[in-house]
């Protein structure tokens, strides 16, 4: 049995064609500038050089998937009344997630709290996460704006992943982390690779040192209660907000969704899609009532749920995996790091976060 | 593990006309096993659906002492609920329920107990007192303080008339202005309550209605020196999850469709002023 595992660059293509046989493999490929996470197809390049742009978590928690189907029929013995008739759907393959950045596989811990630790459980996330494996990837250099040391995170942290592969200059250094990553090392093509173990964390603890501390006052994220209850605070951090939601919709953590009904003819499906904290309709009542009726409190909201509300809920655990996508893809380059940082006070009495960011 | 998104089917037993845009349901779930071992408490909540359209969260208004159905009154404000209005006897209704939190009633032994609602508002407060009523020993003094905008929207006309007749309930109506015929008190809840100004002693008050009402009602409250502790409301929101998960209806770390809907004053007060 192989504890550390090593995989010759030449052998990439054929062990992922050896995945691909027995799960279905996601990994990050490129089209024009974009790279996202796509099924594993011939004749198509890798892009492991930089973070997709999107994180891996459609393939868990997709865009767009149905709860439950129903349709109607004529009620036999009474015809002028409809029968309703209700069908489950939970059909989940199993899957490899290949080349998650640590932040992406650090966003799939912050769902698990949620929605599989819960005294109500949500069987659709459950399905799919128990289906999937997750081989992270060891970020080779940091990215504009990432910031994953700062709040408990690490480009070569292991947790969410079930594998870690580091990239050396002649092959990939892989460290299982969980049983089910030491079952998927089970390959003829993984070599024993103990001997570059030693290189594979120097250059991880390189990395390390070189990724940017944003709160340059505590360190980490130490959100005063004051300013965070600030009105004007909040006006002046975000009066260039366009509220496109960007952010939330590239966040490896963001999870709020929406169910709506797509009816054709005599069936219909109940769905579940990404919806997004910073849309004004988001909480807008019937009755036209909005009890987050501007952007500054929807923004005061999203960061207080990761910085704030997120953490008391979970034992200071931070609800942000510092991935930097939300700064860098942002139209306006609103800087979360940066609001955080400015809500940051040394004195730690009245401040509402946290330890770190440390499960 | 359970589909907690997976509705029960259920049909619709019965329509009572409220007021000109208010219809209480009566709903009997289809599987008369689920009907038999249905189990909630005062207070809490449940998801309609109306499929092809979508869900909303109704308080269940009959009190868990009267199972023959469960009753559910809806507003005329928005797609579901113009949908539900739509719906005749027979027809089939999805239901997710129960869910959230309820009245702590238990504590509220011995006490007296000071209802205030406004509108659609007397809804959750009908199955306490419903409830409190089939157990009136446990409980003091009972005040019920509702208001509407005209008498034609007073909901629940019958249980009134009921409430009105009882030596052991003391209820005090109010519309907003005059109206032909209606020789009762006008003015506003809020002001109302400063009128009446009941004593807060071994007193609980929960009040529920429009969220401007009950942002006053609650300054009054404290105005008559009841004490956070003494002040329940249960609070409405959009929701779509129910289960605490899709984010919409949350005060700061508190989800009102999960750690709520009832809140005493105390806890609200520790999250953001976000009602």
């Amino acid at each position: 049995m192989i504890e550390i595992g090593f995989l010759k660059k030449e052998n990439l293509q054929a062990f992922l064609k050896e995945l691909a046989s027995k799960y279905t493999v996601y990994a990050p490929f490129a089209e024009e500038d974009i790279v996202t996470f796509k099924p594993l197809a011939e004749g198509k390049d890798l892009c492991l050089d930089r973070p997709a742009n999107l994180s891996p978590k459609a393939v868990i928690f997709p865009q767009c998937e149905t709860l439950f189907k129903y349709s109607f029929s004529k009620k036999e013995d009474s015809p002028d009344k409809v029968d309703v008739k209700l069908e489950e759907t939970m059909d989940f393959e199993d899957t490899v997630i290949f080349g998650a950045r640590p932040c992406d596989a650090k966003g799939f811990t912050v769902y698990d709290r949620v929605y599989k630790d819960s005294d109500i459980p949500d069987p659709y996330y459950i399905g799919r996460r128990e289906k999937t494996v997750i081989i992270g990837f060891a970020c080779s250099s940091p990215s504009p704006g990432c910031f994953c040391v700062a709040v408990g995170g690490g480009p070569a942290d292991k947790e969410g992943s079930d594998i870690l592969i580091t990239e050396l200059l002649n092959g990939f250094v892989l460290e299982p982390v969980t049983e089910k990553g030491k079952a998927l090392m089970q390959s003829s093509l993984i070599e024993d690779g103990k001997a570059s173990l030693q290189e594979a964390q120097k250059k991880q603890e390189d990395i390390k040192q070189k990724v940017k501390n944003p709160f340059t006052k505590t360190g980490s994220p130490q959100i005063s209660q004051k300013i965070f209850n600030e009105d004007e605070f909040w006006e002046k951090a975000l009066s260039k907000c366009v509220s496109c939601a960007a952010c939330t919709f590239l966040c490896p953590t963001c999870y709020c969704f929406n169910i709506t009904d797509e009816t054709r003819l005599k069936e219909g499906e109940r769905i579940r899609s990404w919806d997004a904290c910073m849309f004004f309709h988001f909480t807008l009542e019937a009755s036209g009532h909005n009890p987050r009726p501007t952007k500054f409190h929807r923004f005061k909201n999203r960061v207080g749920h990761k910085f704030v509300y997120y953490p008391e809920k979970y034992n200071g655990v931070i609800a942000c995996c510092g991935c930097g996508r939300c700064i860098r893809y942002c139209p306006v380059s609103v800087d979360i790091s940066k609001v955080v940082d400015d809500l940051s006070e040394t004195n730690a009495e009245t401040n509402l976060t946290s330890n770190g960011g440390k499960a | 593990m359970k589909n907690p998104y997976l509705p029960e089917l259920a049909t619709i037993t019965n329509i009572i006309d409220e007021t000109p845009n208010i219809k209480s349901f009566h709903v009997v779930f289809n599987d008369p096993e689920k009907m038999k071992n249905f189990k909630f408490e005062p207070g809490q909540v449940g998801q309609l659906s109306v499929f092809g359209v979508g869900e909303s969260t109704f308080v269940i208004n009959s009190p868990p002492t009267r199972m023959e159905y469960l009753q559910f009154s809806v507003m005329k404000a928005g797609e579901v609920t113009n949908a539900i209005h739509e719906l005749y006897v027979g027809d089939q209704i999805g239901v997710r329920a129960p869910l959230g939190n309820w009245f702590p009633y238990e504590k509220m032994k011995g006490k007296k107990i000071l209802f205030i609602g406004g509108g659609i508002g007397l809804a959750p407060l009908r199955t306490l007192i419903l409830f409190m009523l089939d157990n009136r020993k446990d409980y003091d003094d009972i005040t019920i303080l509702y208001g509407a905008r005209t008498p034609p929207d007073l909901c629940y006309k019958d249980d009134l008339k009921d409430w009105e007749s009882r030596s052991d309930v003391n209820l005090i109506l109010t519309v907003d202005t005059e109206y032909p015929g209606w020789t009762k008190r006008t003015g506003f809840v809020p002001t109302v309550l400063n009128e009446i100004a009941p004593s807060p002693e071994n007193t609980i008050a929960i009040t529920c209605g429009p969220p401007i009402m009950i942002k006053f009602v609650l300054q009054n409250l404290v105005k008559l020196n009841f004490k956070d502790d003494q002040i329940i409301t249960t609070l409405e929101k959009r929701m779509k999850c129910g289960i605490g998960i899709c984010g919409r209806c949350n005060l700061g770390s508190k989800y009102v469709c999960k750690d709520g809907p009832v809140f005493s004053l105390e806890e609200l007060k520790a999250l953001p002023p976000e009602l």
